[in-house]
């Protein structure tokens, strides 16, 4: 058996809360990607994902800070790199792609100069094959016209061109890990489903694995091979995604399933209602007393 | 960009006083300071002095072509120095934040608390009088608008997407500053800096004016008015040349800044989109 990629052990994160106390935002998330594949994080907002994948980035803003465990990247913990090694990973071995294409570029340099940039900064190449490279990489990412689109500002691009554009800088340097953080949420849904294909096949082309975050489970299930479930700062199931989605073990993942509309199953089964999950998440201090036992959890009659 | 009333007669009233200065040895009839005749002293506008001649009897309009040198030097210098200092601490300080925003924030607290001509003359009396030392004396002073300017516009573009993007695209701290940042904010800086030409226009009148600026016989707008108030009432033309000239051109540069910061400013944009 191989090694994993990333490997997520114990991981606490937790905020600041006066007095040395820690209010818990991760408690205890640990999974594990195995290289080329994709691992799916879905949960509703608030559960951790977006915080998970920042820890793995070692992007967490102050005051957020991990407080506990390990994320092994082919066996190096991230969490103790120094900021220049771990600055050096960023882009070149471990990229990512956020929700919002609108204001993820700068908007006063061409994209093309954008993604020459990575190519400068991490493959120490020059300007001008940074630009050569950079229309290659556009057409790798399916955007028409390369040559001309990399003199564009984004200004003058769609929310999926530059959703493409993101997709070409992260994947400029061709990761081993390309975490991409709702990167369809802002998107209509034809645009979606492309952006969706195109990131899947350029990772199974040249290997990459991924840790794809959505609450769409549609999402997840066409892009995933496991995923794993959060609610509430913690990875409450995780499971191949067929059998997850078959045989949900855990009664938040079997709420989260129940919440889908399904095409075809008033004819089916008839008029019935979407299973609603009541309650919020409130108080995570609480939580970590009696480990979420909450009512939406055990399905119990409030 | 926008064209407004403001921009249009500010950017001609600088175009002027840049044409004057640039142009002054071809567009000067007489030499602006070895043209001295006693013979021709305090001689009222005609069609030989246009504006008169002084108490050396220096043609007036020779000498304020060429102070327009010394005041666009002053103007321009000054703010350059001015925006370097302020640009640099307040978005290091915006951007990183802790100890450092700290100290650079009760720094620039404790400038803007100190009277800038104050703080210039006292840097001049220490440097003593002259173009170089006028010049760091008010490239020191008026920093700290700009500084303030810089951290805050720092502040919210560090929220921006493209600098989170930035940063886990392996971008260094100082990259994402002047790739991501500082051109983003270029526009209130640039702002910032026309209308401080417009103050360093006036306080280097005033420091001339004092005797602590452009030494004599260097024609300065300032020192000018300076030989000038002795004889106001026999020769006014000799104090009313130079006052419109630094009269026009502060309101130039002002008119300027402001027509800028409204063609700039996506806020007055959309007002007419």
């Amino acid at each position: 058996m191989t090694d994993p990629l990333l490997e997520v052990k114990d991981l606490h994160v937790g905020l600041p809360a006066g007095g040395g106390q820690m209010y818990p935002i991760l408690q205890g998330v640990s999974f594990k990607i195995m290289p080329g594949e994709a691992f799916g994080l879905v949960g509703e907002s608030g559960s951790g994902k977006s915080v998970t994948s920042l820890a793995t980035m070692g992007l967490l803003k102050k005051p957020l800070r991990a407080t506990g465990g390990e994320i092994l990247f082919r066996g190096r913990d991230l969490l103790k790199l120094s900021k220049r090694e771990m600055r050096k990973l960023r882009g070149d071995r471990v990229a990512m792609i956020f929700q919002e294409p609108m204001t993820a570029l700068n908007p006063l340099v061409t994209v093309g100069r954008q993604i020459a940039e990575m190519f400068y900064l991490h493959q120490g190449k020059s300007w001008a094959e940074g630009e050569k490279l950079a229309i290659e990489a556009l057409a790798n990412v399916r955007v028409p016209n390369p040559d001309r689109r990399a003199k564009n500002y984004p200004h003058q691009m769609s929310g999926g061109l530059r959703q493409r554009v993101m997709i070409a800088m992260a994947m400029a340097c061709d990761p081993d890990l390309l975490i991409a953080d709702e990167p369809t949420t802002a998107l209509d849904v034809t645009v979606q489903a492309e952006v969706l294909r195109l990131i899947k096949e350029l990772c199974t082309e040249r290997g990459t694995a991924v840790l794809f975050i959505s609450h769409d489970l549609g999402v997840i299930a066409s892009t995933c091979q496991r995923v794993g479930v959060m609610y509430a700062g913690t990875l409450v199931e995780e499971n191949w995604t067929e059998a997850l989605f078959a045989n949900p073990r855990h009664e938040y993942t079997r709420g989260l399933l129940g919440a889908l509309p399904r095409l075809g199953s008033r004819s089916s089964h008839g008029r019935q209602r979407l299973v609603d999950i009541d309650s919020i998440i409130d108080d995570r201090s609480k939580l970590t007393q009696t480990r979420f036992i909450s009512p939406r959890e055990e399905g119990a009659p409030a | 960009m926008r064209l407004g009333f403001n921009l249009l007669f500010g950017g001609f009233l600088t175009a002027v006083v840049i044409l004057a200065g640039a142009l002054a040895p071809w567009l000067a009839p007489f030499d602006p300071v070895l043209g001295a005749n006693l013979m021709n002293a305090e001689l009222p506008p005609d069609s030989e002095f246009w504006f008169g001649t002084d108490s050396q009897g220096r043609d007036v309009y020779s000498r304020i072509l060429y102070g327009a040198q010394i005041s666009l030097t002053v103007g321009i210098v000054s703010q350059v120095i001015n925006s370097v200092i302020g640009v640099t601490l307040g978005m290091t300080a915006g951007y990183w934040g802790g100890w450092w925003d700290d100290l650079v924030n009760g720094l620039t607290n404790v400038m803007l608390a100190i009277p800038s001509l104050i703080f210039a003359l006292a840097v001049m009396a220490v440097l003593g009088p002259g173009l170089v030392s006028l010049l760091i004396a008010l490239g020191l002073t008026n920093w700290s608008w700009t500084c303030r300017i810089a951290r805050s516009s720092t502040l919210s573009l560090k929220s921006q997407g493209y600098v989170l993007a930035a940063q886990s695209l392996g971008y260094s701290d100082l990259r994402i500053m002047f790739t991501q940042i500082l051109p983003n904010m270029m526009g209130p800086i640039l702002v910032m800096a026309t209308l401080g030409m417009g103050s360093a226009v006036l306080s280097e009148a005033a420091l001339s004016f004092l005797g602590l600026g452009i030494q004599p016989p260097f024609p300065s707008w300032g020192s000018m008015l300076t030989d000038a108030r002795e004889m106001i009432q026999l020769a006014p033309w000799v104090a009313i040349f130079p006052g419109l000239a630094i009269f026009l051109s502060v309101l130039g540069f002002n008119l300027l800044g402001d027509g800028l910061r409204d063609s700039l400013d996506p806020h007055m944009r959309t007002r007419k989109a």
